[in-house]
């Protein structure tokens, strides 16, 4: 049963002929003016919750945290959210192996939550993970940092911060590859 | 894989991958909202033709919590009663479009009987004297959890091995995940050809319970097995309390395990027969650690078999 990966995952197939988009230091770059852009929205990193989408979004938050404590001189509170479960796809796909959902010690109420995702595709992913933060809590707020919005939407829904808007036909294939993940820091399309 | 009808459907991998749904299930249980999406608009039936408690509310629970619509069909005051045969019965029930069947029936072999003739994926809940699969599930990935692994682990199952089937299934489990098991009974309730058993599995057996917790540093786990009195028909020891001081986990034998050593009992439990009191009771009781973790591992089991795709799940 081995567990399926989604469109943002790195190809493991025939090679392809890639084209980077995204190095280590542009990944680092768009990620601290998305800091940037959290604490000046939020007016400081009070009650802010970062939630990283499994599998990529994770790290991503991680950093993302990271990054605001060094500029604010105080931690802010991650976490993992899981959505496989919520997921509109999983009957039409081989079962999905379901990862951790881990909150911050203070929960999501009355924060304001961010969910930081990889790639931001037709929408269902952040469909699903809105419908697991409603089972979760009732933040004040809830907005959407990604790294990538590579365009072809299915549902009325837009990110709050972009690392990088990168337009693609539908065949195109974008990969987030993270050195916490993947050994390398990377996005690149094919 | 379509059913979970035998441990024996299971490669160490597929216990494992299983083991890593049901601790994702388990952070479910401290949640305000104790529910998940994933089965929504499917539909299990549990059918019970034996008495239970423990297995039906946590197979009713776990399907439940994963959104699926769970029914219960117990065999008194279903037509079975009436005289309808098992395979009318369960072939009226998928008639109403079941996806899952969850059968717990006393004759061995019931439930692969029953998925030869449905088209729902049915899971063994207990069929007499041969399997409860998610039972031995359940202990594995508790102990695992007390634990950190299972391999080399030195594990004691003592008491009615004649009638168990948990015993059966566990033997299978615990052996796959690399534990050293070791069976304990009296010579009557001990099956009858244990010893080829026993060589081609992997397992030891003894008469002399005081020896297995004494011998070798003493095993890293106990599970005591209830004595069945509603499967004997037989006289297998004289009386109760010759039973307790062979083969029962008493005060005297607790004080010779560690207190770091797990007791598992699948319950319910004979107190004062099979497990003192103050066994049942000690800090280094896990019995209902094993309800709870029944609990995430029969949710586990029912998202990998009923999420997917047909014939997605488990390899």
């Amino acid at each position: 049963m081995p567990a399926t990966t989604d469109e943002t995952s790195p190809g493991t197939g025939p090679e392809r002929a890639d084209r980077t988009v995204l190095d280590a230091r542009d990944i680092s770059r768009a990620l601290t003016r998305i800091s940037h852009e959290l604490l000046e929205r939020n007016k400081g990193a009070t009650d802010l919750v970062l939630l990283g989408l499994h599998t990529r979004g994770v790290p991503l938050a991680r950093r993302i945290a990271d990054k605001i404590a060094t500029v604010e001189g105080a931690p802010v509170a991650v976490g993992e959210l899981d959505v496989t479960m919520y997921r509109d796809d999983l009957r039409s796909q081989p079962t999905r192996r379901a990862h951790k959902t881990a909150l911050p010690p203070g929960g999501i109420d009355r924060k304001v939550v961010v969910l930081v995702d990889d790639v931001l595709f037709s929408g269902r992913t952040i469909r699903a993970a809105l419908d697991a933060l409603a089972d979760l809590g009732r933040p004040s707020a809830v907005r959407l940092a990604v790294l990538v919005d590579r365009g072809h939407r299915e549902l009325p829904i837009r990110a709050d911060h972009v690392g990088k808007n990168l337009p693609s036909a539908l065949a195109e294939r974008v990969s987030v590859r993270l050195s916490e993940v993947d050994g390398t820091d990377e996005v690149t399309i094919s | 894989m379509k059913h979970l009808l035998s441990v024996d459907d299971l490669s160490a991998d597929a216990i494992q991958q299983l083991f890593e749904t049901a601790a994702d299930m388990h952070d479910v249980q401290r949640r305000e909202v104790k529910k998940l999406p994933a089965l929504r608009g499917r539909t299990v039936v549990n059918m019970f033709f034996e008495d239970s408690t423990r297995t039906r509310s946590s197979f009713e629970i776990a399907g439940k919590w994963l959104s699926a619509d769970v029914i219960n069909v117990s065999a008194k005051g279903s037509s079975t009663s009436k005289g309808e045969s098992l395979r009318d019965t369960v072939l009226t029930v998928c008639a109403m479009g079941v996806d899952g069947l969850v059968i717990r029936h006393p004759a061995s072999g019931a439930a692969l009987q029953v998925s030869e003739w449905v088209d729902a994926s049915v899971v063994n809940a207990g069929d007499g004297t041969h399997e409860h699969p998610t039972q031995a599930l359940l202990d594995a990935y508790t102990l695992q959890r007390r634990l950190g692994s299972l391999e080399g682990r030195h594990v004691a199952i003592v008491g009615d091995l004649t009638h168990s089937r948990v015993f059966r299934s566990n033997i299978q489990c615990l052996t796959r995940l690399g534990a050293r098991v070791t069976v304990v009974a009296p010579p009557t309730l001990m099956p009858s050809g244990v010893g080829a058993w026993s060589a081609a599995a992997g397992f030891d057996t003894s008469y002399d319970l005081d020896d297995v917790l004494r011998r070798d540093g003493g095993p890293d786990a106990v599970m005591m097995l209830r004595v069945q009195r509603e499967r004997m028909t037989g006289a297998y020891f004289p009386s109760p309390r010759e039973y307790t001081v062979g083969y029962g986990l008493t005060r005297d034998r607790l004080a010779v395990l560690g207190p770091d050593v797990p007791i598992c009992h699948p319950g319910p439990m004979n107190r004062g027969l099979e497990i003192a009191a103050d066994a049942a009771d000690a800090a280094q009781s896990v019995v209902l650690e094993q309800v709870s973790s029944g609990l995430a591992v029969r949710m586990a089991v029912l998202y990998h078999l009923l999420a997917g795709e047909s014939e997605g799940g488990m390899a």
